[in-house]
């Protein structure tokens, strides 16, 4: 019943241990092998290559499509030149966000978003009353992360376009193994990386997934499924919809939802551009400040492996990140909840995304975090850091 | 003549009037129930009409029986089990088909072929109606207050009702007061474009009532059926094993196992009624029975204008008891299968979509149409039908490798012109076959037997003025401290020790046993 993506035919039989997880209503890859080991560490050390097609895509066209995404989102998408990317969330009326995706500028007033979610119904609706047609591309169009340090050497193998150039959230339209695709300088992991767009037949799917793989060997190139992601985007402090913020229209109360300033999304807001949907709300907030804020969380795995080695136990290290909300507390009274946790491999450090009454986030300030020792509940030290933990130079250096 | 008095006497054994005997028993109280046919249960009924088949004649789902109920009369103890319907299958004359399946991207993805929008609402129309469901629901366990009344008891009610209210975020406060007065169809097209979606979502609104899609007031009932729920599920249905026979049978036994006494073939005529208060009741054979509390399960109007003398009630509650609206157009079909229908628009692989629901109701302009036949005192030539294979589900409702199939249908009408005879009923019945046999072609090759219930055979059979089902219309104008008189919503009468425990009251029909609890409470209240 689940919907395959368009790269199903050259992903399966890559699949070892039957991980498979849902992604938007399709099939999706946890990991290909026993363990995600291999593909997290292959992806901040060599590259990746990740079947993003589940992604939800909307082309966006006619002549009132800048006015339009502009009254949508709440970056300023004028800035956004031909050959231009940027990443921003989008509210509802009350300044709550609804999703959060990428706009690329593709030609003279035509535009791709991409989300997490479904969002035709919301696109329509914000489009009463301009010219501009809104079309659901979602299966038409596949899509790949090719992310890594070894990204960008793997791709000028298989095609001339400027990508030494390129920069962070530019884009090119090339081709690949006779494919026509656009690849972007973007991604889900803070890491050098691609995203490599192209239609969605099988024909042109497996030419493009075959060429990678094959020019992939040398770079020691590894397909890699979402748990490796999962690590990597919370090493770059990137959020996650359904995880760490609940889209303002599947919240069943308020109090489940987020604004972007919560989230440290602010410089994603452009104040200046005119209105936008939720600026009124998202403005008050401001001038008032936020009552909650994301911060990184480090917690204390020293001690947490002290007090399992007094059990005469070894410290689980959590490899694959846990998406589960776990109270924070400040002198034990609780004073937050963190959304997603992992052992970052790259920092050594045990990482968390914490949202915290914003008296509270402050760089440094000590929160407790609950967590098993074997059969016990225990409170642990996690300190407030900021976000990102990882951002290395790569992700937008140029040759 | 029989001299032994009872504390309470309770007549009728549906399954509100089980479940008040249950609860009054539970409190201490020797109670006597007395149903006129030869077994409990009244419309919550399991009939072996053709041998070895297990007919639904009447009632067929679960969904609104109150948890508390189940609870503290123990049900699963006596036998309950509820198996929840996992899906609705709504086939299309065009080979098209839409489906509603228990995951949330299988039902998506369904949606999305008729429309990308309307799977996107989906979710959020979904979320909404929860909501509200949510907010409404405990509304249903209040003994309805007066709210002209200054009472304390009615005052600290109202400030439940209030409190109960003001939980709601703003703009679904604003939109219960909308869907309240609005009709289904007017709602649903605010949400949605594709028809058949439309079709099927609008059908919890037109369920037992005699309105159209169209008519202001079926947005309640859409409500109304979204408040029950199973297991936390909300808007789901469930069938308990053996029907709805088995549960009434849960309950008649948890009663007797709390000391009820139940006597079945005792048709009541006559409530004995001295000096304002009742004492008694009359059956039609001469016997009488005596009790402090006598409690009825019959609908208000066989109640009030029936088994009691009218002598005993003021002209005004008499008036509000004429006028209340109890037309019906509901019938019930029951068919013994050879074998299982097969529906032309079925996919190949979703077979399993035969064990949930299967509706027809292809659009909204269908059931508008199919009430528009039936409003002037006929019936639809192209009846809305929800129709579902029990013997699916539990294979003891057939013999092995035979089925049942048990439709629900609108609408005929009660009043129906010239009156309805065993012809008309026939008539309707071939209309009804003909009907589902467009979507299923080899439906008549596999049928053993079949059996109809109109409005006219539920009133004679389980004695439900004009056969409604819900013992009165669930419209607005006689819901909750309107239901079924102003002044007399909370299960009293002007009777004094007189008491109403079945749907005519708060908070109306379905399987939900909250009448009878929440008569129960209100008896108690009076009489500890």
């Amino acid at each position: 019943m689940l919907k395959s993506s368009p790269f199903h035919s050259r992903t399966a039989p890559l699949m070892q241990a039957d991980q498979w997880r849902r992604w938007a209503g399709y099939r999706a890859v946890s990991a290909y092998e026993m363990t995600h080991d291999r593909e997290y560490l292959a992806l901040r050390n060599a590259c990746v290559l990740i079947d993003v097609s589940p992604l939800c895509k909307y082309h966006i066209t006619g002549k009132d499509s800048l006015s339009f995404l502009n009254r949508l989102v709440t970056r300023d998408v004028s800035k956004c030149s031909i050959g231009g990317m940027l990443y921003t969330p989008w509210c509802n009326s009350q300044g709550k966000i609804i999703d959060d995706g990428t706009i690329a500028h593709l030609s003279e007033n035509t535009y791709r978003l991409t989300s997490a979610e479904p969002n035709l119904r919301w696109l329509e609706d914000n489009a009463i009353g301009m010219e501009v047609k809104i079309q659901d591309v979602s299966e038409e169009i596949a899509a790949l992360a090719l992310q890594g340090p070894k990204s960008r050497d793997l791709l000028m193998t298989l095609t001339d376009a400027p990508l030494a150039s390129l920069k962070y959230y530019r884009f090119v339209n090339t081709s690949i193994a006779g494919v026509p695709v656009m690849i972007s300088r973007t991604g889900y992991t803070g890491d050098l990386g691609f995203e490599i767009w192209l239609e969605s037949s099988q024909a042109s799917t497996e030419a493009v997934w075959d060429a990678l793989i094959q020019a992939g060997r040398a770079f020691a190139l590894q397909p890699a499924g979402i748990w490796a992601l999962d690590v990597a985007r919370i090493e770059a402090g990137l959020i996650m919809l359904d995880i760490d913020y609940t889209p303002a229209n599947k919240a069943m109360i308020d109090g489940q939802t987020s604004t972007p300033l919560e989230l440290g999304l602010d410089w994603a807001i452009s104040w200046n551009k005119g209105n936008f949907v939720g600026r009124k709300a998202l403005l008050a907030e401001k001038q008032q400040g936020s009552s909650v804020t994301l911060v990184g969380l480090e917690i204390d795995h020293k001690e947490f492996e002290r007090q399992h080695n007094q059990l005469a136990l070894i410290a689980p290290y959590p490899f694959t990140a846990w998406r589960t909300m776990l109270p924070l507390a400040f002198e034990g009274k609780q004073i937050g909840y963190a959304t997603c946790g992992v052992w970052s491999p790259t920092l050594k450090k045990y990482i968390a995304f914490g949202h915290l009454q914003s008296q509270f986030a402050i760089n440094g300030t000590i929160v407790t975090i609950d967590l098993d020792v074997d059969r016990y509940r225990r409170p642990f030290n996690a300190k407030v850091t900021k976000l990102p933990f990882f951002n290395p130079a790569r992700k937008k250096d140029v040759l | 003549m029989n001299n032994h008095k009872y504390d309470a006497i309770v007549i009728g054994g549906g399954h509100n009037g089980l479940v008040n005997a249950a609860y009054l028993a539970k409190a201490g109280k020797q109670v006597l129930v007395l149903e006129r046919r030869h077994t409990v249960g009244g419309a919550t009924i399991t009939e072996e009409v053709y041998p070895g088949f297990k007919y639904l004649i009447a009632s067929y789902l679960i969904s609104l029986l109150r948890s508390e109920v189940i609870q503290e009369l123990e049900l699963a103890r006596h036998g309950l089990e509820i198996m929840p319907l996992e899906s609705t299958f709504v086939p299309l004359l065009d080979g098209n088909y839409l489906a509603d399946w228990p995951d949330h991207d299988a039902t998506k993805h369904e949606i999305s072929r008729h429309s990308k929008r309307d799977a996107e609402a989906y979710d959020e129309y979904s979320r909404t109606m929860r909501r509200l469901a949510l907010a409404v629901r405990p509304l249903l366990d209040l003994i309805p207050p007066d709210p002209t009344s200054v009472t304390p008891n009615d005052l600290a009610t109202m400030a439940k009702v209030k409190g109960t209210l003001s939980g709601l975020r703003k703009d679904d406060f604003y939109l219960l007061a909308r869907l309240m007065t609005m009709s289904a169809g007017d709602f649903l097209d605010e949400w949605f474009e594709s028809t058949p979606l439309k079709g099927t979502k609008a059908t919890s609104g037109i369920i037992g009532t005699f309105m159209g899609p169209r008519t202001p007031g079926t947005g309640y009932v859409l409500l109304h059926h979204y408040i029950g729920d199973i297991d936390g599920v909300f808007r789901a249905w469930g069938f308990a094993r053996g029907g709805t026979g088995g549960l009434s049978q849960a309950i008649a036994s948890a009663a007797r196992s709390l000391g009820v006494e139940i006597k079945v073939n005792s048709p009541v005529a006559q409530v004995i009624v001295k000096n304002g208060v009742a004492t008694g009741v009359a059956l039609e054979n001469g016997d009488e029975y005596f009790a402090d509390i006598i409690v009825s399960n019959a609908d208000a109007k066989r109640t009030f204008l029936k088994l009691v003398d009218s002598k005993n009630l003021p002209d005004d509650f008499i008036n509000d008891i004429k006028r209340f609206r109890i037309s019906s157009p509901a019938c019930k079909v029951n068919l013994a299968l050879d074998g299982l229908p097969e529906f032309t628009s079925l996919p190949k692989g979703k077979e399993a979509l035969l064990r949930g629901s299967i509706e027809i109701a292809p659009s909204i302009d269908y059931l508008e149409r199919a009430y528009d036949d039936a409003k002037y005192g006929g019936w639809s030539r192209k009846p809305f039908m929800d129709a579902l294979i029990p013997s699916l589900l539990d294979p003891g409702m057939a013999p092995p490798g035979k089925h049942i199939m048990s439709m629900f249908v609108e609408y005929a009408s009660s009043d129906l012109e010239g009156g309805w005879n065993e012809e008309k009923k026939a008539e309707f019945l071939d209309v009804v076959i003909d009907t589902l046999a467009e979507y299923a072609p080899n439906l008549k090759n596999i049928i053993l037997h079949k059996h109809i219930m109109t409005p006219w055979d539920l009133e004679n059979t389980f004695g439900l003025t004009a056969g409604h089902i819900f013992h009165g219309e669930l419209s607005l104008q006689q819901l909750f401290f309107l239901r079924p008189s102003p002044q007399w919503s909370n299960y009293r009468t002007p009777i004094q020790n007189f008491y109403m425990c079945g749907s005519s009251t708060h908070p109306g029909g379905c399987i939900t046993g909250a009448p009878g609890r929440n008569a129960a409470m209100a008896i108690l209240e009076d009489r500890p």
